[in-house]
């Protein structure tokens, strides 16, 4: 069980959020020209780091708002949240 | 390799069962492989024997970091079935079906593989009408399968709730007769018995930390054992096959996810069959010691943990006690979590990669265990042939590209 703090609303119980997969995935610009490999790439392919990882997760039952998560995948442990469009703290590694 | 036979168990009987050998050998690796599997589950000790046996491929070594079925291969709740929806998916399985009703003869090993039947329960119409057409479509495959009203469920599991006033009514269910469970570990080692008599190295504690190429050709692994040379190398690694893949900064659409299982203290028989539902999602079923063998659903994140979230051990102990109320003062004995590795259509990938001479085999998700045979059958062929077998070759990572995914997710009668 993970103990998120929305940005909004605080401490919270993980089964009052839905997690949306990993951050850092714009959906392309440019999809007239887009090639089946770049459309791959953004629909299906997922870095799925062990360790730090970063997550857009929404606020389902509560504020119902996104927001980013660096999470250990490992050791579970949620070491940031920041809002969604800010830059991740400590890097985009 | 001492072969197990009635003879053979009266003949060590006399010397008080002193004379048994060890089951394989425990050797240090080679320099030097013509085929190195990365990966000492049963997928990947299946994929070794049928190398040897099918191919005559006998250089080869599977490296596991940990012990041999130490990962998902013991961390699953063992249920075997071949009732997919698709074509693709059902002849995988179902090759795998076929080689699960020979392989304690094939192996020499009791694998305890029991056909015992398995039911996917419908809770409602649309359920049922799922059900009814996966069954039709299994017959056409030539899959058994049977559409049962809830009065013939209650026939075949007697504590099972069908009452109408349910808060998820039972009104009917697929039942695959030749469907089951095996004893898992049983897999792995007779699997890695099997292997290592016709000449495989097993290889434990032996991490591979880097996968080295020489342009765009394999040439060997790094391990923590040192650099071994090999040919071709196969990943075989669940849930870890993205952090192998990174090793060639390849990217794979698999996210790693926990899933849990539990068993019950050991009880007097009440279950001998298999029961899975969708809808209240949770599976069961009885071993021959007496517990209950319970899954459920993967956790709603990314994990490497082993070990997920207690809200899903709740819903998964909910659902049972919704379908067996009269198991609700069971006590649960043991809980434990694999990492599974989800693909988005819920179905495998087993090809080859851009790098020559590199295969995976991954993507195997919630329901690894029952294609065991049919995805080492598959993989051997498709290394030793350097091209996949026409039952694998739907399943190609190009699928993400190409956009011909094989859509099993809430097809296939499974509790995903």
């Amino acid at each position: 069980m993970l103990l998120i703090h929305c940005p909004w609303c605080g401490p919270r119980e993980q089964t009052e959020f839905s997690c949306g997969g990993e951050a850092r995935s714009a959906r392309p610009a440019d999809t007239d020209t887009l090639t089946d490999q770049a459309w791959g790439d953004y629909l299906f392919m997922r870095r799925n780091p062990r360790g730090r990882c970063l997550e857009q997760w929404v606020h389902a039952h509560g504020c119902r708002r996104w927001f980013n998560v660096e999470r250990d995948t490992v050791t579970y442990r949620i070491t940031r949240v920041y809002k969604a469009g800010d830059e991740p703290p400590g890097g985009d590694s | 390799m001492n072969r197990y036979s009635l003879r053979s168990l009266v003949r060590n009987a006399r010397n008080r069962h002193e004379g048994w050998q060890a089951a394989w050998r425990n050797p240090d690796p080679k320099r030097e492989y013509d085929v190195v599997i990365v990966g000492g589950g049963a997928h990947g000790l299946a994929t070794a024997y049928y190398l040897a046996k099918e191919h005559g491929v006998t250089n080869v070594a599977v490296l596991e970091k940990g012990w041999i079925g130490g990962g998902n291969t013991g961390r699953n709740t063992t249920i075997i079935r071949s009732n997919y929806l698709s074509d693709d998916a059902t002849h995988l399985y179902e090759k795998s079906m076929q080689l699960w009703q020979g392989l304690a003869q094939d192996l020499n090993f009791n694998v305890m593989f029991s056909q015992r039947g398995v039911l996917n329960l419908g809770h409602t119409l649309q359920e049922m009408r799922d059900i009814t057409r996966r069954v039709g479509a299994n017959r056409l495959n030539g899959v058994d399968g049977e559409v049962l009203t809830a009065a013939q469920v209650k026939a075949i599991v007697p504590i099972i709730n069908t009452a109408p006033d349910a808060r998820y009514p039972i009104l009917g269910a697929s039942l695959q007769r030749r469907g089951g469970v095996a004893r898992h570990d049983a897999v792995a080692w007779g699997y890695a018995r099997g292997a290592d008599a016709r000449g495989v190295d097993v290889v434990q504690n032996c991490e591979v930390t880097g996968i080295r190429r020489d342009g765009a050709q394999v040439v060997g692994v790094e391990t923590r054992r040192g650099f071994i040379k090999a040919k071709k190398v196969g990943v075989v690694a669940a849930g870890h096959s993205s952090v192998l893949a990174a090793m060639l900064d390849l990217r794979l659409p698999i996210v790693s996810r926990p899933l849990q299982a539990l068993v019950s203290e050991p009880i007097k028989p009440v279950l001998h069959t298999v029961v899975m539902s969708n809808a209240v999602h949770g599976y069961i079923s009885q071993s021959d010691k007496g517990e209950l063998v319970i899954g459920g659903g993967v956790d709603a994140y990314a994990g490497y943990g082993q070990r997920g979230s207690f809200s899903v051990i709740e819903a998964t102990l909910a659902a049972i006690v919704e379908l067996f109320p009269t198991l609700s003062r069971v006590r649960m004995n043991r809980q434990w979590g694999g990492i599974v590795d989800v693909c988005p259509d819920a179905c495998p990938i087993i090809g080859l990669t851009p790098v020559k001479g590199l295969y995976f085999n991954c993507g195997w998700g919630t329901g690894g265990f029952k294609a065991t045979p049919g995805s080492g059958w598959v993989f051997a062929h498709t290394i030793a042939r350097d091209r996949p077998h026409e039952l694998n070759a739907a399943f190609s990572l190009d699928r993400f590209f190409t956009g011909r995914l094989i859509d099993e997710h809430g097809a296939a009668g499974v509790a995903h």
